[in-house]
């Protein structure tokens, strides 16, 4: 099992990639800055279970927030806005 | 297991069906009793097991602590089975109103609360929630004012989320099950409130 | 044109959200067990939505919900070699002669 290599209120950004297969993170949030929410535990990885594969060793998985503000650049509403999604470690590098 | 009522030429999907399911009962990988158990403990999956939880943590606030920190555990502590669910629970207050959507397909705490709407899994939620949520919550009829935050939770692995919505003003002394009577499915995922008491 | 799935729309623009309900049909519910109880033998929802997502993407947006699960859940299946397309062509052909 992979270490976390995150802590909750680490500033991380989700790569810019569009690999093939199956994923899980979304497209609109590929690019951008958040930060670690929290650190739900570690799970196999849904990119490999779909390949019929085990997904292991499990991965750490993170919610990061973003500012909405950040993401859309038409965003419209109270500035403090947030969006929070879950996040594989592997799709997050330091910012 | 036949549909009740008049005879419709089976669809395309609904053919599959069927078939699939007498080749999985043929090769004894299913069985009628395993199908029909399975099809009625999702029915037994209701909004009202939600509502339970949430009007426990409104009357107890050491179980709302918990709640929010392992909603997993908390389900089980008051005996509702929610096998594989990682749950989530986010809580609305005056400051910070919360909202659930799955953008890439329609997780949704199924285990506790039951199958999800329609209008969930629909491309026009799932596209628009994470980018205009005021918007789409006021096509709710929901209007959050400016000054609150707004938290949208898009659901993209393992986690599932239930939002636990503000108690209604009006409502003290209120039994554990009046209150979960004000609970709807639709403030669990956060796109309406908790009901008003109703006015005598 | 393929690096966004069709599937992943977040953030596209798109209608007013209509709030349809419907009590859903009993072979809709069979689907849903059906998934469940392969789930539990391994059939991983993982696979399942990678099949979905592979649907063509006027199919994905004609088709109902459970209709793309049924789908997603029977090319799982084929895939582990669990059924086989085979066996499935000579199924719906009886049940369809069936009725």
């Amino acid at each position: 099992m992979a270490e976390p290599r995150f802590r909750p209120g680490d500033t991380v950004r989700v790569m810019k990639a569009y690999p093939l297969g199956h994923v899980r993170t979304p497209f609109y949030i590929r690019g951008h800055t958040g930060v670690i929410e929290r650190i739900c535990g570690s799970f196999p990885n849904p990119e490999e279970l779909a390949q019929m594969r085990d997904g292991l060793p499990a991965q750490p998985l993170y919610r990061v927030r973003f500012m909405q503000k950040g993401v859309w650049p038409d965003y419209r509403g109270n500035p403090a806005d947030v969006l929070e999604i879950e996040i594989y470690q592997h799709w997050l590098e330091p910012a | 297991m036949k549909d009740q009522g008049k005879y419709q030429a089976l669809t395309y999907f609904q053919l599959m069906e069927v078939s699939l399911r007498e080749l999985l009962m043929e090769k004894g990988l299913v069985t009628e009793e395993q199908l029909a158990n399975a099809v009625e403990d999702m029915r037994r999956r209701t909004p009202e097991r939600g509502a339970r939880v949430v009007a426990h943590a409104w009357t107890h606030p050491q179980y709302k602590t918990r709640l929010l920190e392992n909603g997993t555990k908390a389900c089980e502590e008051l005996g509702l089975d929610v096998p594989a669910l990682k749950l989530v629970v986010v809580e609305n207050t005056a400051q910070v109103h919360n909202v659930i959507v799955c953008t890439l397909c329609s997780c949704y705490p199924r285990m506790l609360l039951g199958i999800p709407p329609d209008w969930y899994k629909s491309r026009n939620y799932r596209s628009r929630m994470v980018r205009e949520p005021r918007a789409v919550l006021a096509e709710f009829g929901l209007k959050i004012p400016a000054k609150t935050r707004i938290r949208v939770h898009d659901s993209t692995a393992d986690m599932r989320y239930m939002v636990l919505p503000m108690r209604p003003a009006g409502t003290r002394g209120w039994s554990e099950e009046r209150l979960a009577a004000l609970v709807t499915r639709d403030s669990m995922i956060g796109v309406a409130l908790a009901k008003e008491p109703r006015n005598k | 044109m393929i690096e966004r799935g069709h599937h992943d729309m977040g953030g596209l623009p798109a209608g007013k959200v209509k709030p349809t309900e419907h009590d859903y049909a009993e072979w809709e519910r069979r689907v849903d067990a059906l998934s469940v109880l392969m789930g539990a033998k391994g059939v991983t929802v993982d696979e399942r939505r990678r099949h979905i997502e592979a649907l063509p993407p006027e199919a994905y947006d004609k088709m109902s919900y459970y209709e793309r699960w049924i789908v997603g859940l029977t090319q799982a299946l084929i895939q582990r070699g669990i059924v086989t397309t085979a066996e499935l062509a000579r199924k719906m052909a009886q049940v369809g002669r069936r009725g």
